[in-house]
């Protein structure tokens, strides 16, 4: 299998304790959930401990959870089952006919303990998590928690059915407002380490949570209702919808990636036929990414544009002989025409790939737009920006010759390149630089 | 949909009669009008979002979620009743015979399973606290009476319908069958905490229970469909590549599917034959690096040129090692020119040495080879190919694999691929020689005859 990192749209980073100062965000976070876990650890054991036996089914149930994380697309790292756990224990209010009265920082301490315990087996196997989504995963819970336990003894109910519903109402309003904290902590930390927009990443981020969020949500409180009749046996059986739920995410992710992989490896074909110079295809995906991040792109139009971007010289296979050296930026406009409209023949012919197949077809065509479709689609017009710089600067990436290459991007006067898009170009290849 | 043969006919119209009886005779009394339509409305959303998995042919519905739930909140005839009234509004494409006929199932197996129930101790109702831990006994025993009934039931429509006496039982439906039994009974425990989870806050335990159920078909749905978009896309780009020789079109979807039909009857499980057809699709991705003019060479080729051909399956390799799934079709990509007596390439192996795909596939490929045409002879026939094929078993070929393919082909047929003529302007790129013909082999000038 390929690394995660291979997966990942991380910059390089600086090496050792220097690359703390390049994400500072992300650093606050795992400090402020690392206090929360060593202060409700400290707490707990000052003040004692409740209800061992509960907070023992919790844990294990929260440990096996974390053991059993998934990574989702765009390098999510969740573990649904630890965090349901975690969300049922905190909206506990009755076991079994018997009212439960632990405090809010017991809970976090389970919690601290679960996970540690989860993640140990991992970290053992050299696969450590990745730090940010699990402070991430903790900062839901120390939201949730503190903002329910301090209320539970009022909320715990009688009998009655009807009793039961300012309590849950609480519960599903609490749910949501864990869930946009840590849509919010997501985005700020993607922000950060990809340059993209604030609210862009706050939007990608809701979406890529929402299902799962909600499996997770009413699951927890499923855990914490079911818990009131059938005692500790509700965790288990309320645990099952949740996992299917998670083997339909991991599997999904795992075809994500797959398909990425094909992708990636199939548009080497044309390298290897000796269309195009050796990683050509690669590298222009790479920096289309990251000027696509810089313009602000949502996550699903990254991906489009990763493909497209890949895809773009596909076309040459339908070509007699390769062109010279391969550089599309030196034909002649009719034959970049050709070879844009060939590729996009082809990739039409998936039947599932329209768009890229549009984004690939006018990536030639100048910044203004030619004929009556108007100006080209954004990705298109990256596309042709990223594909220059490749072409002209090469496999060397001699940072000299990048800033010749920019400034002659710049100064084209035909209205061929979208100044703007030749601006981010610009400062996605500085920050690169700047980080190597 | 064909005609359905009179047996099954009969047998639905019973099934649906007796479950109409059932409902009509049984007594009402106790049943609480408003649960029983929340069980309607719990009957609707679990039949219809019913996962398809194993790849889209066997449905594992959470209808044994709904069953159960009924059997414990309305009892025998509510659960029949709830199942009948809920089948025309089942929100799936169906037609009324199958509706009446799920119908009728659901409400039988319903009925039975509550009297198991009641029979054994359960109580009508949702349970609460003194219930539990006794309730399992009555209850496990429900769940074995549904998931018997049920394979009953379908099992005698699958015998009218001649479909189990048709094909002989293959191991890899029965496993498909107890995964989905076990899936059920797994959805059938839910049954029993959605009912106790309404004794504590009413009808949101619906909403609350199959939220995550929803969530995980959708997530299916989108698993399916990412599947079907990646198979696509690799089968277009595989195709694309092939473009370059006008007669070898079409040629790597053709092995692919002849090795998939060798892995099929050779009994691999389900997955190994997926990879091996995706093994089949990819194994000439490495001729795009030899050069056109060697490729078109009409002449005897030199060493060099003869190396450069040797070397594709090395390059198929190289491209696509970094595709995760390949895993064991890695092997057979590289290894599809070996030969049993080990004067093959790339490396010479011999016998069992080569990669079982690697065997898979050179048999297929040869086969599509001498069946289609090429610039230099006619497509032989199905037979002659046979013929070809067994004077190479055990010298080039590995002979178990050609014994598979031709009681493979025997059995399914061969699609033939159309005659290609290629335009007569000579645009297009045709090969004279092909390194996958063993009955044209490569003509190579030897140093010794320089």
């Amino acid at each position: 299998m390929i690394t995660e990192e291979f997966y990942s749209m991380r910059a390089p980073r600086r090496a050792g304790a220097w690359r703390l100062l390049d994400e500072p965000m992300r650093v606050l976070v795992i400090v402020v959930a690392a206090a929360f876990a060593a202060g409700s650890l400290l707490w707990t054991l000052v003040t004692g401990f409740g209800d061992a036996q509960t907070a023992l089914a919790f844990g294990v149930l929260i440990a096996l959870g974390e053991l059993a994380r998934i990574t989702l697309p765009g390098n999510r790292e969740v573990a649904p089952v630890a965090s349901a756990g975690a969300i049922g224990y905190t909206f506990l209010l009755n076991i079994g006919g018997d009212h439960v009265h632990h405090s809010g920082w017991q809970v976090l301490a389970v919690v601290t303990v679960g996970f540690a315990l989860g993640e140990l087996p991992h970290i053992a196997a050299g696969r450590t998590p990745e730090w940010s989504d699990l402070a991430r995963r903790m900062m839901v819970i120390v939201v949730i928690t503190l903002a329910f336990r301090p209320f539970a003894g009022d909320l715990s109910p009688g009998a009655e059915e009807s009793q039961w519903w300012p309590a849950l109402l609480l519960m599903a309003v609490l749910v949501l407002a864990g869930w946009l904290t840590d849509a919010v902590i997501a985005a700020a930390i993607r922000a950060e380490r990809l340059r993209a927009r604030l609210t862009v990443a706050f939007r990608d981020e809701l979406r890529a949570h929402a299902g799962l969020g909600m499996a997770i949500g009413s699951s927890g409180i499923l855990i914490a209702l079911a818990s009131t009749i059938t005692g500790l046996a509700g965790l288990l059986v309320f645990t099952a919808p949740l996992l299917v739920t998670q083997v339909a995410f991991r599997r999904f992710a795992e075809v994500r990636l797959t398909y990425l992989q094909t992708v990636r490896a199939l548009s080497r074909v044309t390298e290897v036929g000796g269309y195009v110079a050796t990683g050509h295809s690669r590298r222009v995906s790479r920096l289309a990414k990251s000027i696509g991040c810089e313009l602000g792109m949502r996550e699903s139009d990254l991906l489009e544009l990763e493909y497209a971007a890949l895809m773009h010289d596909i076309g040459q296979l339908s070509l007699r002989d390769p062109i010279a050296s391969g550089a599309t930026v030196f034909a002649l406009p009719r034959e970049q025409r050709r070879i844009a409209e060939l590729g996009a023949a082809v990739i039409r012919e998936t039947g599932v790939l329209d768009s890229v197949a549009e984004l690939v077809r006018r990536q030639c065509e100048p910044h203004g737009g030619d004929g009556d479709d108007g100006p080209p689609p954004q990705g298109s017009r990256v596309i042709k920006v990223a594909n220059a710089v490749d072409d002209l600067v090469g496999e060397s990436g001699d940072p000299e010759r990048v800033q010749a290459v920019l400034e002659r991007l710049r100064m084209d006067g035909f209205g061929e390149y979208d100044p703007e898009v030749v601006e981010a170009a610009a400062r996605a290849i500085e920050r690169a630089s700047c980080r190597w | 949909m064909r005609a359905l043969p009179g047996a099954a006919r009969l047998y639905i119209g019973l099934v649906f009669l007796s479950a109409l009886a059932v409902v009509g005779l049984g007594p009402f009394t106790g049943i609480d009008p408003a649960t029983l339509a929340l069980v309607v409305v719990l009957y609707v959303v679990t039949e219809s979002i019913s996962t398809t998995m194993h790849n889209g042919k066997a449905g594992v519905s959470p209808g044994a979620a709904a069953s159960l739930a009924a059997v414990v909140l309305v009892g025998p005839v509510g659960a029949a009743a709830g199942a009948l009234c809920s089948a025309p509004f089942v929100l799936r494409r169906q037609n009324v015979v199958k509706r009446m006929f799920n119908g009728g199932q659901l409400a039988l197996v319903g009925y039975a399973t509550g009297h198991a129930f009641l029979a054994l101790g359960g109580e009508v109702g949702p349970p609460d606290r003194a219930d539990f831990p006794w309730i399992l006994v009555p209850f496990c025993a429900a769940l074995v009476v549904y998931g018997v009934g049920n394979s009953v039931l379908v099992g005698l429509l699958m015998w009218c319908l001649g479909e189990v006496r048709l094909a002989p039982p293959r191991r890899v439906r029965w496993r498909t069958l107890a995964t989905l039994e076990l899936a059920s009974l797994g959805y059938g425990m839910l049954g029993l905490f959605i009912a106790v989870v309404w004794g504590v806050i009413g009808a949101p335990a619906i909403l609350l229970v199959l939220l995550p159920l929803f969530i995980a078909r959708w997530a299916f749905d989108q698993c399916l469909a990412e599947q079907r978009a990646h198979e696509a896309t690799l089968a277009t780009l595989c195709q694309a590549v092939e473009t370059k020789d006008y007669y070898t079109r079409g040629h790597c979807m053709r092995v692919s599917k002849g090795a998939g039909m060798i892995a099929q009857q050779l009994g691999m499980p389900a997955e190994r034959v997926q990879t091996i057809r995706y093994a089949g699709m990819l194994h000439d991705v490495g001729k795009l690096g030899v050069p056109t003019k060697v490729l078109q060479k009409p002449d005897k080729l030199t060493e060099e040129e003869f190396a450069a051909i040797q070397l594709h399956p090395m390059r198929g390799y190289e491209i696509v090692r970094e595709i995760g799934f390949l895993d064991e079709a890695l092997g057979g990509i590289m290894h599809h020119h070996e030969r049993m007596d080990g004067r093959g390439y790339p490396m010479g192996l011999a016998g069992t040495d080569i990669p079982e795909f690697g065997r898979i596939i050179s048999v297929a490929d040869a086969f599509d080879c001498m069946t289609s045409t090429r610039s230099y002879r006619k497509a032989r026939t199905v037979e002659e190919a046979f013929a070809e094929l067994r004077r190479g078993a055990g010298t080039q070929f590995d002979p178990a694999m050609v014994a598979a393919l031709i009681t493979a082909v025997d059995r399914d047929g061969w699609e033939l691929p159309d005659a290609v003529e290629p335009p007569g302007d000579g645009s297009a790129v045709v090969a004279q020689q092909d390194h996958d013909d063993p009955s044209v082999p490569l003509r190579v000038v030897r140093e010794a005859e320089r």
